[in-house]
C-alpha cells in the first residue's frame, strides 16, 4: 500500500526544467532508494515533497499524495502540521544543518511541543529516549550540548533521533552519509536500516552510491535528467536492469567477481543534456545506443512482472541484445 | 568563560592605558598650555606666573604620573574655566548624557530591528528598496537640520514636545529622536544581512523540515544568530551617541558631557578635556566588553574558544 505517491511531478527554476514528469511511489514501511548523479533532480523531488522548495521553484503534479491526502492542495500551515509530525526529512550536511545557537536537547524537544504540545520535561525525556535509540551514549549529557561540541556522526544521529521525536510514518533521508567518513556512514546505514525494520517506517533514502542502494533498499527509482526512468525492486534492477541509462549506470560500477583486474569500467558516453521546459522525447537518447527518431516523442512507461517500470520505447529483448 | 572573560578584560585595561597616555599627550600637543591659559594680553612675566602656578615647569613624566595618581582616586583637578572640581562637572552632566544615548539608543533599536527583518524577509522586493532608500535618506540628513525641523514642526507649530532643556521626560524625546537617526541606517542594514545569512542557512531548511511554525523560524532560529554583529554594532552606537552628541546637545539646549567636552576644548580647559577623554575610552570599552559578553551569551561556540 503505497504511502506516498508521486505522479507526474514537475519542478522548473526559471527556464530550467529541474523535475520532469517524474513519477514514482513509496510503500508503507519500505526503504525506497532515488538514485541519479548530481542535479537529476532528486534532491529537488524529496524538497518538493516536505514542501520545502524555494519560493522562485514552481511546482506541478498531476497527483501528489501522502497516505491518500493530496499534498498539492494544502496550504503552508496544513504542510507544516504534517513535516516533523509525520513526514521528517534529514539532510546532506550535518555539520549545518543544527542550530549552532541552541543545545541539541532544546532544538530535539521543540519538535514534539510544536506537533503534540506537553510540557519541555516530557519532551526533554522523549529525546533522551530517542538519543540512546540512535546509539548515542549518555544522552542526558548530549541533550546539554551544543552542535558544535559534537562530531559529524553524532550530529547526524542527532538529526535521525530529532526526525523520530513524532513517530513519522515517512523519513526522508537525502545523502545521509555522503559528507561522513566510510566507518561513520556504515554505521548511520546500520542504524536506518535496524529503526525502518523497528518502527516500520518508510525511508525514501536519496543517494548516487549504488554501493548503499545494494546494502538497504528494497526497492529503487533511478533518476535521469528530472524523470524517473526506472523503478524496480532491488533484486530487479540489479538483476535484470532495463532502461539503457541504468544499464550503463551499473556497468560504471566495479563488482569483485564480475569484472577482471585491469579491465577497465564502463562508461555512458557524453553529458547530460540541459533541459529546458519545451523538451520533448527521452532525455538519454543523445547517449544511448539504440536511440532513434522515435525517441523524440512520447516515450510510454512500460510496466514488466514483478512491479518493474522503465521509461522507454524499445522491448527488454531489444535492450539486451544491445 | 571564565578565561574567556579574563582575556577581555586585560584587553580592556591595555585599551584604556593607552587612552590615558594618548589624552595627556594630545592636550600638550595643542600648543603652551601656560600661553592660552594666560590670555591674549599676559606679559612674558604673567605666563611664567602661570606655568608655575598650574605646575607646567615640571617635566612631562612627572606631570603625567602626578595626574595618573589623583585620576586613580577620582581627583581629576580643578577646571581652569569654571573654577569647579573637574570630577563634579562631569558627575552633574553624566546622567543627561546618559539618558539621552540610551533614550537615542532604544529608538533606534526599535525602528532599526523590525525594518531590517521586514527587509530581510521582502529581499529585493519593493518594500526592502523602500526601507533602504529612508535608511540612506536618514543618513544622509545632518542632525542639526533634522533637530531644527522637528523643533518647529513637533515643538512650535504642534506644540507636542518641549524645544530645549532637560526639566522633563518629555525634554529627552526629540534629542533622542534625532539621536537615533544617524544610528538607524547601520543596525538597520546589519539586521537585514544578517537575517539574510541566516534565513538561508541549513539550520533553517532544518527547522522548516521540523514543521516550526514561521514566527518561531524568524524570531527563535534565525535572529538569534543574526543578532551577534548587530549586538557589537549597537554597543558601538551608543559609544558615539555618549560622546559625539555634541551637536545635538547644542542645538537642544541639552548641558551633557559632549558639550562639555567642546566648551572645555575650546577654552584650553585641559584638566576638564583629559578627564572627559579618558571617562568616554573607559565607557567605550565597557561598552565593547559588554558587547562582547552578550555575544558569548548568544553564541555558545564563542564560550568554547
Amino acid at each position: 500500500m503505497a504511502l506516498l505517491e508521486i505522479e507526474r511531478l514537475e519542478i522548473g527554476f526559471g527556464g530550467l526544467a529541474a523535475v520532469r514528469g517524474a513519477s514514482f511511489a513509496v510503500d508503507k514501511g519500505e526503504t525506497h532508494c532515488l538514485v541519479g548523479e548530481s542535479g537529476c533532480g532528486k534532491s529537488v523531488t524529496a524538497l518538493a515533497v516536505m514542501g520545502l522548495l524555494a519560493p522562485t521553484a514552481t511546482r506541478k503534479a498531476a497527483g501528489l499524495r501522502f497516505d491518500g491526502q493530496d499534498l498539492s492542495g494544502l496550504s503552508e500551515r496544513e504542510m507544516s502540521r504534517l513535516r516533523g509530525d509525520r513526514m521528517a526529512m534529514i539532510f546532506q550536511e550535518p555539520m549545518t544543518s543544527l542550530n549552532p545557537a541552541y543545545t541539541v536537547g532544546s532544538q530535539m524537544a521543540e519538535v514534539l511541543i510544536r506537533h503534540r504540545g506537553g510540557s519541555k520535561k516530557a519532551a526533554l525525556d522523549r529525546a533522551a529516549e530517542l538519543l540512546e535509540r540512535v546509539r548515542i551514549t549518555s544522552p542526558g549529557m548530549r541533550l546539554g550540548q551544543y552542535p558544535h561540541q559534537l562530531s559529524g556522526g553524532l550530529r547526524q544521529r542527532v538529526m535521525i533521533a530529532m526526525a523520530l521525536m513524532c513517530g513519522p510514518e515517512l523519513l526522508i533521508a537525502d545523502e545521509p552519509t555522503t559528507a561522513l567518513d566510510v566507518t561513520v556512514q556504515a554505521q548511520i546505514l546500520k542504524l536506518l536500516d535496524e529503526l525502518q525494520r523497528e518502527l516500520g517506517l518508510a525511508i525514501l533514502l536519496i543517494t548516487h552510491d549504488l554501493g548503499i542502494v545494494a546494502r538497504v533498499a528494497h526497492r529503487v527509482s533511478v533518476m535521469y535528467a528530472g524523470e524517473v526512468v526506472e523503478t524496480a525492486p532491488v533484486a530487479e534492477l540489479f538483476g535484470a536492469p532495463t532502461h539503457p541509462y541504468t544499464r550503463g549506470l551499473l556497468s560504471c560500477v566495479p563488482v569483485p567477481g564480475k569484472i577482471a583486474p585491469g579491465e577497465p569500467l564502463g562508461s555512458i558516453p557524453g553529458i547530460v543534456p540541459r533541459v529546458g521546459h519545451g523538451f520533448t522525447g527521452c532525455a538519454f537518447r543523445q547517449r544511448c545506443d539504440l536511440a532513434g527518431p522515435d525517441c523524440e516523442g512520447t516515450v510510454p512507461r512500460r510496466t514488466l512482472a514483478g512491479d518493474h517500470q522503465y521509461l522507454c520505447l524499445r522491448e527488454p529483448t531489444e535492450i539486451a541484445r544491445s | 568563560m571564565v578565561l574567556f572573560l579574563f582575556r577581555r578584560l586585560v584587553v580592556a585595561l591595555l585599551v584604556c592605558t593607552a587612552v590615558l597616555v594618548f589624552a595627556f599627550a594630545l592636550t600638550r600637543l595643542s600648543g603652551d598650555l601656560a600661553i592660552s591659559i594666560a590670555g591674549p594680553n599676559a606679559t612674558a612675566n604673567d605666563i611664567e606666573v602661570v606655568r608655575k602656578a598650574y605646575g607646567l615647569d615640571r617635566p612631562l613624566i612627572e606631570q603625567f604620573f602626578d595626574w595618573v595618581g589623583r585620576a586613580a582616586v577620582g581627583d581629576f583637578g580643578q577646571s581652569y574655566f569654571y573654577k569647579e572640581k573637574v570630577s563634579k562637572l562631569i558627575f552633574d552632566r553624566v546622567p543627561i548624557t546618559m539618558t539621552l544615548g540610551l533614550v537615542g539608543l532604544s529608538i533606534a533599536l526599535v525602528i532599526a530591528l523590525p525594518l531590517g527583518v521586514i527587509a530581510a524577509l521582502n529581499e529585493g522586493r519593493l518594500i526592502d528598496r523602500a526601507i533602504s532608500l529612508v535608511a540612506l535618506l536618514g543618513q544622509a540628513l545632518p542632525s542639526f537640520w533634522l533637530g531644527l525641523m522637528l523643533m518647529i514642526t513637533l515643538g512650535l507649530y504642534l506644540g507636542w514636545l518641549p524645544i530645549s532643556g532637560t526639566g522633563t521626560w518629555q525634554h529627552f524625546v526629540m534629542p533622542g529622536l534625532v539621536l537615533s537617526f544617524s544610528a538607524i541606517p547601520a543596525l538597520m542594514r546589519l539586521t537585514r544581512s544578517g537575517m539574510i545569512d541566516a534565513m538561508s542557512a541549513d539550520y533553517i531548511r532544518t527547522a522548516r523540515a521540523k514543521g516550526l511554525s514561521r514566527g518561531s523560524i524568524i524570531l527563535k532560529h534565525a535572529a538569534r544568530n543574526a543578532a551577534m554583529p548587530v549586538v557589537s554594532i549597537a554597543a558601538v552606537q551608543l559609544g558615539f551617541m555618549l560622546g559625539g552628541s555634541i551637536v545635538i546637545e547644542t542645538v537642544f539646549a541639552l548641558h551633557g558631557v559632549g558639550f562639555l567636552a567642546w566648551e572645555s576644548i575650546s577654552k584650553n580647559d585641559f584638566p576638564t578635556v583629559q578627564a572627559v577623554v579618558l571617562l568616554l575610552a573607559i565607557v567605550y570599552t565597557l561598552l565593547t566588553l559588554l558587547a562582547d559578553l552578550l555575544n558569548a551569551v548568544l553564541d555558545p561556540r564563542l564560550r568554547a574558544s
